[in-house]
Parts: structure tokens; sequence; C-alpha cells
């Protein structure tokens, strides 16, 4: 085994941590997204919480999304920014002992995750559900992370930083201090059990304040900086505008920060506070287009590039998710369209378009970019299964958020239509029974989604076995 | 909000504005597109320096624009409350009373009257039907059969009286049932044999040496409540022990569990989640069921 990793090894740069975050992105890709079908199949056929505890959809669901952002996004985020922020400034990594603390560190927090949520252990924050131990955990992890990353760019070879540089170290620092701000609890004996620091309105309003910028800065500017550096790399074009990505990423982490309070409209939050809210979040819109535009005016002149790059089209299309899903959020902000949304499936169908759209397609194109070079191999096993995962996850994601547009706009309308009487016309149970259809629609998509992460896996483990015979039987033996 | 704290919200939401906008501004540069790079290049990338698109600019700008005009038209600026006055109590308030003024003289004109003479009336009925539905069907269910711990409304059981009184009585003030747990007074085998005892009043099998001993524990602790034959009191809402409807299932191991554990079934008042008028037309609807 050692003979293989020597024969992999870069000669300046650290590939190996790279490679860990890479397979494991994949790895707990599958893990979250199965179980989101599992869950969604749940809602369909109840009886598949087998009537334990452990497998209720109460329990699952926090799994589900801490897997799907912290697991599978997380993995992506580290795997791509310690490779582009070696690239980017030609210097290894500072610490090799370090850079592989996180990892094993990050990997501990998933399993304690996976433990911890089906047994009941939660702070019943929303993405923030872990309980203190595990908060503590993340925060020596993601420290060790900030020092890495940002211990490399402070040595690197080149005179400028790169922009995607930029969004990754915007993302680290920002979500440092969201997760510790956020987490304040205390611990109550010596159980799994603590109190948010916070009461009442003020806590909902840190829950969410956490929760918005855990999608604009982990979600969103982490990601961003994958596109910066693998669109270029992919399409081999210059990066469009210099000059936007500077007023973007200001732009960005400036008013993000701000939205937070759309996640309250009509609650006990004052008014003003939810007003404001409404208002950055309006004004959000040209910031988060403009990475779009920047990462679609760079394949300007790479179109014909798409005819048989499955990989740019994930790219590109990552790209037209985003720009739709960063259109209609601030939509949703608007009160009076709130006022329909909120509480509806549209809002899960929201998260999914960026979630599954943007989040996991552009992942998922820079690993297929990745992998053959961290293993030292000319391109991916196959193409054609590019292909087919391509159109796989684009069907997937089309039928997901379809499905959840229709349920949501109708139990919004359900919910809220009345009689001549002034009596509700409708039972809530009844917009529940109405929204089955959209329900097992929702099951098909994701599960076509998952089909396509499986055949992901078969390629990537094709990838590294093959056209290596002289490794092959010394990692047999081994 | 202190003025502290408004004058923050104000300064800090102004400074980031302006900024916004100097930094949209400041980088302003209409000159086509040369293909000139900045000369970085990182990795193999390049980086073209072509300047903002004038539609996206333009989006930028009309977004801020708009966000000012609302927060001068809104609240928004910590504690100045906008030139429109807005409040979201006030804009509920006024919905209410648009729609108390459009529905509550149809409703009073059926409160004015007894529940024994419009429970019968299909109007009633319809408009009592859908407050339960969005009120009551979650516990007693849609068709009002009930569920384990929450009684059938649409049999003549009653636990706390059928009068339409009575229920509205209940619909008001919620009610509270209290049956102890015994485990500790009977122990397991006094459990059993008042199990026993319980399935005899209902000429179910039960060893008859048990029945015996569980009559005795029955004069002794139960009658205060159930009464000497066992009918239940609707004053306490005690069940009938003797008719084969059971709240809490009425398998032996049920009915030893109910003993063992006690029960206390909770009713919640709807006093002040429902007006008057709604009450009476869902009491009415309730009454109705039965009939």
């Amino acid at each position: 085994m050692s003979e293989l990793n020597a024969a992999l090894e870069h000669p300046v740069y650290n590939y190996k941590v790279v490679r860990q975050f890479a397979i494991m992105t994949v790895v707990w890709g599958i893990v979250g997204m199965f179980v989101g079908v599992y869950i969604a199949a749940e809602l369909v056929w109840p009886a598949l919480n087998l009537g334990l505890p452990w497998t209720s959809f109460g329990r699952l669901r926090p799994l589900h999304t801490n897997a799907v952002i912290f697991a599978f996004g997380g993995c992506a985020l580290f795997a791509t920014s310690y490779y582009v922020v070696q690239r980017t400034t030609q210097a290894r990594l500072i610490s090799d002992k370090l850079a592989a603390f996180t990892f094993w560190g990050w990997q501990a927090v998933i399993v304690l995750a996976a433990i911890t949520l089906p047994l009941g252990y939660t702070s019943s924050k929303e993405y923030a559900e872990l309980e203190w131990p595990i908060d503590i955990l993340i925060t020596i992890v993601w420290v060790s992370y900030a020092v890495v990353f940002f211990g490399t760019l402070v040595k690197r070879k080149t005179s400028h930083i790169y922009v995607a540089n930029w969004f990754f170290g915007a993302f680290i620092v920002t979500v440092a201090v969201l997760h510790l701000l956020n987490s304040a609890a205390l611990p109550v004996g010596m159980t799994l059990k603590s109190y948010s620091a916070y009461a009442g309105t003020v806590d909902a309003m840190v829950q969410w304040w956490y929760g918005h910028n855990a999608v604009g800065f982990f979600l969103t500017a982490g990601f961003l900086g994958m596109m910066y550096y693998f669109v270029p790399k992919q399409a081999e074009r210059p990066v469009y505008s210099y000059r936007l990505s500077i007023v973007h990423f200001w732009a960005l982490v400036s008013v993000y920060i701000w939205a937070g309070p759309h996640h309250l409209h009509y609650t006990t939050l004052p008014d003003w506070a939810q007003s404001l809210g409404m208002v950055m979040s309006l004004i959000l819109l040209a910031p988060s287009w403009g990475g779009m535009i920047n990462g679609i005016m760079t394949l300007s002149g790479a179109w014909h590039k798409l005819r048989h790059d499955p990989i740019l089209r994930f790219m590109v299309v990552s790209l037209s998710f985003y720009g739709m899903s960063t259109f209609e959020g601030p939509m949703m902000s608007i009160k009076t369209v709130n006022s329909l949304s909120h509480y509806t499936d549209w809002t899960i169908g929201h998260v999914h378009s960026g979630a599954l759209g943007w989040v996991a397609m552009i992942s998922i194109g820079c690993l297929y970019h990745l992998i053959p070079k961290l293993y030292g191999k000319e391109e991916m096993y196959s193409t054609n299964l590019i292909n087919v995962h391509f159109w796989m996850s684009t069907i997937g994601t089309v039928l997901y958020i379809a499905a959840l547009w229709v349920n949501g706009i109708m139990q919004g309308l359900m919910w809220r239509a009345y009689n001549q009487d002034g009596t509700l016309t409708y039972a809530f149970v009844e917009s529940v029974v109405a929204s089955y259809p959209g329900w097992i629609v929702r099951v098909l998509g994701g599960a076509i989604f998952l089909g396509g992460m499986l055949i992901m896996a078969y390629n990537v483990f094709m990838t590294i076995r093959k056209e290596a015979p002289a490794a092959a039987p010394a990692a047999a033996a081994a | 909000m202190t003025s502290f704290w408004s004058g923050w919200v104000i300064v800090l939401t102004s400074i980031t504005l302006i900024l916004v906008t100097w930094l949209l501004v400041a980088n302003r540069k209409q000159r086509a597109i040369d293909e000139k790079t900045t000369g970085h290049v990182y990795d193999g990338i390049e980086e073209w320096d072509n300047p903002l698109p004038v539609w996206w600019f333009a989006m930028f700008l009309i977004t801020i624009v708009w966000g000012i005009g609302y927060l001068i038209a809104y609240p928004g600026m910590g504690n100045f409350p906008g030139v429109l006055g807005w409040s979201s109590a006030t804009q509920h308030e006024q919905e209410v009373a648009v729609a108390d003024e459009k529905f509550r003289a149809m409703r009073d004109k059926y409160l004015a009257m007894s529940i024994e003479d419009i429970y019968q009336d299909p109007k009633v009925r319809k408009m009592g039907m859908r407050i339960y539905g969005n009120n009551c069907s979650q516990c007693h269910g849609l068709d009002a059969a009930g569920a384990l711990g929450f009684p059938n409304l649409a049999d003549n059981d009653w636990l706390y009286g059928g009068s339409a009184e009575a229920i509205k009585h209940t619909l008001v003030n919620g009610r509270q049932a209290a049956m102890p747990p015994w485990e500790s007074i009977l122990g397991e085998d006094g459990i059993a044999e008042a199990t026993a005892y319980v399935l005899s009043l209902n000429s179910r099998e039960a060893d008859p040496e048990m029945v015996k001993a569980g009559e005795k524990h029955y004069q002794t602790y139960c009658i205060a409540c159930h009464g000497p034959e066992a009918k239940g009191n609707q004053l306490m809402g005690a069940p009938n022990l003797t008719n084969g409807i059971w709240l809490y299932g009425g398998s032996e191991e049920q009915i030893a569990h109910s003993l063992r554990v006690g029960r206390n079934g909770q009713m919640p008042a709807f006093a002040n989640t429902l007006s008057e008028d709604k009450i009476h037309l869902v009491a009415a609807y309730i009454y109705g069921l039965s009939k």
C-alpha cells in the first residue's frame, strides 16, 4: 500500500488529504441521500418508520440534513479548498499532520452525529442539532482547518490571492463565528443535554441568523470558491471578469449576513427586523447572480465543449440551478409571497433546488475533474457513465423541485381558503392527503438522484483501479 | 427598543447600504470587451477584466433604491415606524375586524338560539363540521369516532355528559381526568384481581376466586368514583365500566395497565382559542352527531 501511495504522491502538494476527503464526499453523499430518500418514502408510507424511535422521521430528518450538508458538502469543501489553495498559491499545506487531523476529526464528528441523532440527542436547533461535546469537537477541527488554510495562504508563492480562495476564506471564517454564537449553550448534568444560551424570540433570531448564513456561507460562498477554480479549469477559459468577482464577493458577504429574519416573517420577531431581513434579502439577488454570470460567461466561447464534456455540463447546469434558486429565494422573502409559501413544501423544494441542483451538481462536476488528477489518471474510467449520471441528476432534481412547487402552492392555497361563512374550507389533514401524489414524485426524483451517485461511486472505484498493473497486486497483498 | 439600539440599527444599516452602493458605483466601467487579462495567472487560470454587465449593474441599483424606499415606507430603521404607519399587529386587527363584520352577524344569530333548536339546521351542521375539522379532528378524528385515549363523540356514551349544556361546558373549560395509579396500593396481585372483577362486569371470562377478591378491592377503592353499579359518574368523568366501551383499550393487559399507572386524560379548554359563537356552532355539531 505504501508503494501505491508513494507512486501517487505529488512532489510539491499534499494530495493525500484531498484524496481522503474526495472519496468520503462520494461515500457520505450516498449515505446522506439514501437517508433522504428513505424519509421521503416514510412520508408516503409511514409504516417504513418500522414503529421504532430510532428510525422515525423526526430523528432521521436531522441525520439526513447533517449528512448531506456537513458530511457530503463539508468533505467536498475540504477536498476542493485544500486542492485549490495549494494549486493556486503553489505552496504545500503548512502542516500535513494538522490537515490529517481535520480529516479524521471531521469524520469523527460525522460518525458521532450518525450515532447521537437517531438516539434522540438533539439541541433541536435546525442544522445545528448536535449536542455540546460534538460542538466542541467541531470547533477544534474548524480552527485547525482555518490554521491550515490561512497558513498556506500566508506562505503562498504568488503575489495575489486567487478569487476562489477569497470565497473559501470567507466561508471558513464566517462558519466559525456562526457555529460559536449559535451553539452557545449551558450543558445540563453529565448527559448529552444542554439549553440554549438565548431565550424565546432572540433564540429564534440567532438560530435563523445561523441557519440562513449556513446556506449563505457554507452552501453558497464555499461552493462559489469551488466554481471559481474548477469552471475555468475545465473549460480552459479565463475567468470572465475580475472586477465582477470583487464587487459580487464583497456585496455577497456583507449583505447575506442580514437576511436571516426572512425565516421568521409574521412571527413574534419585531416588524423592523422582519422588514430589514426582507429588504436585504432582495438586495442580495444581484450579488448572488454575480457568481452565476461570472461562471456562465467564463464558459462562453467554450460552448462547443458541452457537446462532449459531461463534466462541463454538470457545471453549467449547476450554475443555472444556482441562478434559479437565488432568484427564487429573494422572491420568497417578500412577505406577501412568504405568507403563501411559508411552512409548505415549497420551502423544501427551494432548498433542494439549491442543494441538489447547485451544491451537489457543482461538487459532482468538480470531483469528476479532481479524481483522475488525484490518482494520476488521464481521465475518469467512463465518460458515458458521467453522462448517465448527469442526466439522472438533472431529471431527479427537476422531478423533486417541480413536485414540491406544486405541493407547496397547493398547500398554501388550501390552508388559506375559506368558505362564505368564514370557516376554513379544508381541515389540515385534507392538505396532507392532497400532498401524497407530489410526495411520491419526490421519492422518485430523489431515488433517481441517489442512483446517479451509485453510478458515480462505481466510476470512481474503476478509475482508481484502472491502469495500475504494477501496484495492484501489492495493494491486494496489503 | 432603547434609542441607543435604535440608533445602532439605523447607523449599521445605513453604513452597509452606503458601502455596497459605493462598491458598485466605484467599480463601474463602461468599456467594450477587449479580451485583456489582469495579468494574474493562477495554476494556469487567467482573469479578464470585463466591465460589470450593464443590466446587472442596473438591477443591483434598482434593488438598493427600492430597499431604501421600503425602509422609508415601512418599519425597519430601528424605532422609526415608517411613513405608512403599517404594523403587523394593526394589519391583523384590521383583517379580523373585516372578517368579524362579514361573518359575525350570521354566527351571532345562532348564538342567540339554543343548541337543541339549531343542531338540525344543515347550515349550522356544515359550519360546525368545518370548525370541528380544524380544531378537534386532530385528536377525535375526522369521523369523530375517537382513538385510543380520545373519546368517540359520535356514540351515546358520554364521560362528562351529553347534554348540549355539558358539551359546551367541556369545550369552553376543558376537562382533566384523574384516575389514580393503584399499583403501590393494590400490588401486582391486587391489580390482577381488580382486573378480573372489571372483566366479570362485562360478562367476560375470569377466574371466580380472583373476581371475588377483586370485588373487595372495588368496594374499597373504586366505588367512590365509578359507583356501586360501576356505571360511572359523569360529574367526575369516571367512565362506565360495564358497557364494553374502553377509552384506553379493553384487553386484559390494557385494563390492568390503566389500573396500575392511572390515567390523566386531558381535553384542552377552547375559551381562548375559539370565540363563543364558534364554540356554540361546534357544540351543536357534536351534539347532533349522536342524535
